[in-house]
């Protein structure tokens, strides 16, 4: 097989469409074209059953009914509509007290999560911002530590995006059932490639993406329990009343015929893909580490998502990394390739240090990855590395038996 | 973020990289200035070590740096800049020139101005060695 450049290695931000998705999708722009509310001609009918069909795919593989499935143009709306939704419908202060409820997360949460929340701190609310362990894993206990009286909702993520690593959301999930709480997860990275069941993982709230999952860009859903407990929630976007009048707006169809069949496959071909994957990620790291020093995996090593993985290579900035593989698709926790110039507040939020997050790599392999495109990436990061170590002072220091976190840097 | 093809150019073929010698070695020697500026946390370091002849002139100048290409690109070029020159023409160097020369965007304005502090503080150094430090008090604030 010849490769293909660059190589894609950002499967974590978005997903190709894959080709069966497309196809399912073309007729409902040019044939299947109608509005599904319309009720009484042909085109609503068909766009109706498309839309259906999809909520059917899309309920299946993470174990729900198709009525819990609740349409949305990606996990950004899905989150601001479970947090908000939830948090506005079950709004209550504890006994004898002010406020109107408690929220508990994670300070490593997707922005989608964190700023929904923020906002809900604004209108009264109280939310607790669990710090994450070294190892990035929220569990059941840390999550007891911080429940109260008033508490209305936990929201904690499945997977997280840049490191990878699964947090106890079962048994957190359990136990918000045990204490009458409702549960949320932003399962945008999990569902599609894990086998995910809302039953038995406990869930009310999920959200998740179709273009993550090899289908189109503006297109989510949510998943909202309908009973043991039934949940409800305050719409944002009001008018038709569409979505059981929790989000009105005339469907996406096209969108969600292609997010349904999205799910189908994934159904169909997670395991052995899921297999595939985490063997050329490990193929990927075991090369690395015994072809370089200094380097570092990210997160929880065990508790992580197969397919993706998170480095620091100490004593190499990670912009200046990805300048040297430029063929290579991926991203980086350093600060000079965010817009803010921060580094990435998940890897400060593990208290790792902001030199790792600034030396960090992200990359995440997907259905069209080979064993000849990480064979490449091995090559091109070493030889990267290795160039830009020959330029670091901070390599010399290190060469020199220096401990450079013990140096006064005169930080600007 | 796309790179002026200057910078691609620096960061592929880095002119003078290296250094004179250890740290320790270096911290010793009279004819050589050291200006490491920046910090690991924030995702910058650079290390510039200029050689001095007696006459005041600096013959020779290496660069370390860890940072993005634009960072690795500025301490390339000053390094370029101030060989041969006398340390008063080397102190003339401005932060604007380097942007000017690399075409960096505004986000990418520190780098140039790391480069420029690399400059003076590595100038200041030989000069507190060489007990020429009234003079150095100018360079070394910042």
């Amino acid at each position: 097989m010849t490769l293909k450049f660059p190589i894609y290695m950002d499967h974590a931000a978005t997903t190709r469409t894959d080709p069966r998705v497309v196809e399912a999708m073309l007729p409902y722009f040019t044939e299947k074209f109608g509005n599904s509310a319309s009720r009484n001609h042909k085109f609503g009918w068909e766009a109706e059953d498309g839309v259906e069909h999809a909520r059917e795919q899309a309920a299946q593989l993470i174990g729900a009914d198709a009525k819990e499935i609740i349409w949305t143009s990606g996990s950004t709306e899905s989150n601001n509509l479970a947090i908000k939704g939830a948090a506005h419908m079950y709004a209550r202060a504890a006994e004898g007290q002010r406020g109107r409820g408690h929220i508990i997360t994670a300070a490593h949460e997707h922005k989608a999560v964190l700023d929904p929340c923020k906002r809900l701190i604004g209108e009264g609310f109280d939310v607790t911002f669990l710090t994450p362990p070294p190892d990035g894993v929220i569990t059941r206990a840390m999550v007891e530590g911080a429940l109260r009286e008033d508490t209305i909702l936990v929201s904690i993520m499945w997977a997280n995006n840049e490191i990878g690593t699964i947090n106890e959301v079962s048994e957190i999930g359990a136990l918000c059932h045990e204490r009458g709480v409702i549960f949320h997860t932003d399962a945008t990275q999990w569902v599609g490639k894990m086998p995910t069941n809302v039953d038995a993982d406990n869930i009310d709230l999920l959200s998740w993406s179709g273009h993550k999952i090899y289908g189109p860009k503006g297109v989510g859903a949510l998943y909202v329990r309908r009973r043991k407990p039934r949940v409800r929630l305050e719409a944002i976007l009001d008018g038709g009343g569409h979505e059981r009048g929790m989000r009105s707006g005339t469907l996406n169809v096209t969108g969600i015929v292609g997010f349904g069949m999205a799910c189908e496959l994934c159904q169909k071909e997670m395991e052995g893909e899921r297999e595939r994957l985490f063997k050329l990620r490990r193929l990927l790291e075991t090369e690395l580490m015994s072809r370089l020093e200094g380097v570092q995996i990210n997160g929880h090593f065990d508790r992580r998502l197969p397919h993706l993985t998170n480095m620091s290579f100490g004593f190499v900035e990670g912009e200046s990394l990805l300048m040297g593989i430029k063929d290579i698709a991926c991203s980086s926790g350093s600060a000079c390739t965010s817009a803010s110039l921060e580094p990435s507040y998940v890897l400060k939020s593990l208290g790792v240090g902001d030199e790792l997050a600034h030396s960090s790599l992200r990359l995440s392999l997907g259905r069209w990855s080979s064993e000849e495109e990480v064979r490449y990436a091995i090559d091109g990061i070493e030889k990267a590395v290795n160039h830009l170590r020959t330029m670091s002072p901070l390599w010399d220091l290190h060469k020199e038996g220096i401990d450079i976190s013990k140096i006064q840097w005169q930080a600007h | 973020m796309a790179y002026s093809e200057k910078v691609i150019d620096h960061y592929n073929k880095p002119r003078n990289v290296g250094a004179f010698g250890s740290s320790k070695e270096v911290a010793t020697r009279k004819d050589i200035g050291v200006g490491i500026v920046g910090a690991p946390e924030c995702g910058d370091v650079m290390q510039l070590q200029i050689k001095v002849s007696d006459s005041g002139v600096i013959e020779d100048a290496k660069f370390k740096c860890f940072g993005c290409g634009s960072a690795i690109a500025s301490s390339s070029l000053a390094t370029e800049w101030i060989k041969g020159k006398s340390l008063d023409q080397a102190m003339g160097i401005k932060n604007t020139q380097i942007v000017e020369e690399l075409s960096l965007p505004p986000v990418k304005i520190h780098c140039s101005v790391l480069a420029e502090d690399s400059i003076r503080t590595a100038i200041a150094d030989y000069k507190k060695k060489n007990g020429l430090l009234a003079e150095a008090t100018e360079g070394a604030a910042h």
